[in-house]
């Protein structure tokens, strides 16, 4: 009964003669394409159309000023915001703004919220549990055990995010940087194409940023990533293409140092 | 399996410990054997005699228990305080209670073989919704579909349109008003402010007869003891995980790829049928249902009970159940027009200094001294 547990099949929408591949499908290279979206909120305009291009494996860093539109871009683009205009595509053939949140989780899209947002009074391995992808309709989960490979891959992610030993614990009593790794944690577990991440290295500390860099650069390729994020050095380290947003429309685009050097961000920036 | 892993794995905790386990056969021998006996085979002069009227107030607040640990399900774990379980009570007492009508048969007032009220409006037949209630295991059946139907068809549309906190339960406190109008009404069918009453027999056996009683009242305990059972094993499965899920981040499950609208109306229409057989549990021991019993502040009342015993726990709604209208019984006899002062200043003084109700306190202070250990600060213990 549940629409959630749909499976995607790739070129099903496209009528064209390929085998169609189960998942997004990402033959033409890029994931993620926003065309013209503009959101409005009582006269408000959040995003004002706003395009961009994300290749499959790329590491995005997204930067800008207050209110340019980086959470309603996520909120757009994980179902919570349906844009007033414009298309959303996740591969070829998957239409984002057709699609509930759960499934648009379910099509291979993972989102970290900017406050980190884990099962407060679940474990940190429950909170693994619930995020893991499976058969997530009621039925499904009334019998649901976690099978000898399930717990396998929920030990490889705990050591991944540094809470091997933190298993047990109530996620509620973790400290600010573990909550952002377990929520990082369970973004893994769903097994996502892409990854949106909001702020992910807020909160944390110098090492724990180190550890989250080189986990990001490991994770790109395999996975896309867009990261929104306020700290240059973080960004800098990840050596990421960097796109400017500015009252809801792409200011600037390219690496770091010439985004850096670009007359119009300087000015956003530095507010002259 | 699961001895690998350097974690608690999810799930594989048992469904009651040693003590729990013990406890909860104690409480079955208590319902089915000692209190019959008590009641039927100890001489009236014996002080371990127990009085019908213990009886059936134990059944009536056994009854009560029953529907707290409903409510408990779905406010305690999962997070939606319905306003309007009184109404799912009434459905299940409702449903039954044509059945005892039409057992009655000719010994009503007018010895005709339609209820009396039936009578009175000079109807000559019964409406097409009462058909077939006559035969016992069709009015069982019943008592499970009306609360069923009516909370799947209310909750689909509320949940589908995210209804959510103080505005679902104004909605349902507004649900169950209608009802109690709609009922009060003579013309629906349903008894008018009578309601239905004066019952004679349940499947062949006179209502009155004490041995009647005693059967109704291990029912009523078996019930409540296989409700309990339902609450640790949904608790302990993923789906239990979910709900709490749903009640402390539903953003974050809905991102994670579950829709939160199923999982809702799983538990909300199972809990709205815990509600009508304890519903209709109540009605033969109390021998009246009337549209009182849907009135808001019934349902709001049920809401005191998990809270006073501590919402998300397994044994809460039954201590607060029990609490709330043992005090009830007490204060009604003693001092009656108190009894709505005391119901609020208990509610005041609950939410001031015990959140957690009384079970919950009992639970955080026993975590406290190790608040490092993997229990602590985990509300559904």
């Amino acid at each position: 009964m549940s629409p959630a547990g749909d499976d995607f099949k790739g070129g099903a929408t496209t009528g064209l003669s390929h085998v169609a591949r189960p998942g997004v499908d990402t033959s033409h290279g890029p994931i993620l394409y926003l065309e013209d979206i503009t959101v409005s909120f009582d006269g408000f305009r959040a995003l004002n159309a706003l395009t961009l291009t994300v290749q499959t494996g790329e590491l995005r860093c997204i930067i800008g000023p207050n209110g340019a539109g980086k959470t309603t871009m996520m909120d757009v683009i994980t179902g919570k915001t349906r844009p007033d205009s414009g298309t959303v595509f996740f591969g070829q053939t998957i239409d984002l703004t057709r699609l509930t949140e759960p499934q648009i989780a379910h099509a291979g899209i993972g989102r970290k919220f900017q406050k980190p947002t884990v099962f407060e009074n679940h474990t940190v391995v429950e909170n693994l549990e619930l995020a893991m992808k499976a058969d997530k309709r009621v039925r499904a989960s009334l019998r649901a055990r976690l099978s000898p490979a399930e717990l396998t891959c929920i030990g490889e992610v705990l050591d991944l995010i540094g809470l091997g030993a933190e298993g047990g614990r109530v996620a509620g009593t973790l400290s600010h940087g573990q909550k952002q790794w377990l929520e990082i944690g369970m973004l893994l577990m769903q097994e996502p194409r892409l990854l949106l991440l909001d702020e992910p290295a807020a909160g944390m500390t110098d090492h724990e940023t180190a550890r989250t860099a080189e986990l990001f650069k490991a994770l790109a390729g395999e996975h896309t990533l867009i990261v929104v994020e306020h700290d240059m050095d973080f960004i800098a380290s990840i050596a990421a293409t960097v796109t400017v947003l500015h009252e809801g429309a792409v200011l600037a685009e390219g690496p770091l140092d010439a985004v850096k050097a670009n007359e119009r961000v300087i000015e956003v920036y530095l507010g002259r | 399996m699961s001895a690998a892993a350097a974690f608690p794995v999810p799930g594989d905790e048992s469904l009651f410990s040693g003590r729990g386990w013990t406890a909860l056969v104690a409480f079955v021998i208590a319902v089915t054997v000692v209190v019959p006996v008590l009641f039927l085979a100890v001489p009236e002069t014996s002080p371990l005699h127990l009085s019908a009227y213990a009886v059936t107030l134990a059944g009536k607040i056994l009854c009560y228990c029953c529907v707290a640990v409903a409510m408990n399900l779905i406010w305690g774990y999962t997070g939606i305080l319905s306003l309007g379980h009184g109404l799912f009570f009434a459905l299940g007492g409702y449903a039954f209670g044509m059945y005892l009508m039409r057992m009655i048969g000719r010994e009503g007032q007018y010895q005709s073989d339609l209820p009396d009220f039936m009578v009175f409006l000079d109807w000559k037949a019964y409406p097409w919704y009462w058909s077939f209630t006559d035969h016992f295991w069709y009015a069982a059946a019943l008592v499970v579909i009306a609360p069923a139907v009516l909370a799947f068809v209310f909750g689909f549309f509320a949940f589908r349109s995210r209804i959510r906190g103080v505005y679902f339960s104004i909605i349902t406190q507004a649900l169950t008003f209608a009802f109690m109008l709609l009922f009060f009404r003579n013309d629906t069918g349903f008894g008018g402010n009578n309601g239905f009453t004066d019952f004679k027999r349940i499947l062949g056996y006179r209502i009155s007869d004490p041995a009647t009683r005693a059967a109704l009242f291990a029912a009523t305990g078996l019930f409540l003891a296989g409700c309990l059972v339902l609450t640790r094993a949904l608790v302990r499965s993923r789906t239990g995980r979910i709900l709490t899920a749903i009640r402390d981040s539903e953003g974050r499950l809905m991102f994670s790829g579950y829709n939160p609208l199923w999982y809702k109306l799983f538990v909300w229409t199972l809990s709205a049928v815990l509600c009508g057989i304890a519903g209709a549990l109540y009605l033969p021991q109390v021998g009246i249902i009337n549209p009182s019993e849907m009135s808001p502040a019934n349902s709001i009342e049920i809401a005191i009970w998990v809270a006073v015993g501590g919402r998300g726990t397994l044994l809460g709604p039954l201590v607060g159940a029990g609490l709330v209208n043992g005090a009830k019984s007490f204060f009604t006899q003693t001092f009656p027009e108190y009894w709505l002062f005391f119901l609020g200043a208990l509610f005041i003084a609950v939410t001031l200094f015990l959140p957690r109700g009384v079970v919950g306190w009992f639970v955080a202070r026993r975590a406290a001294p190790g608040a490092q250990g993997p229990e602590a600060g985990k509300v559904t213990a």
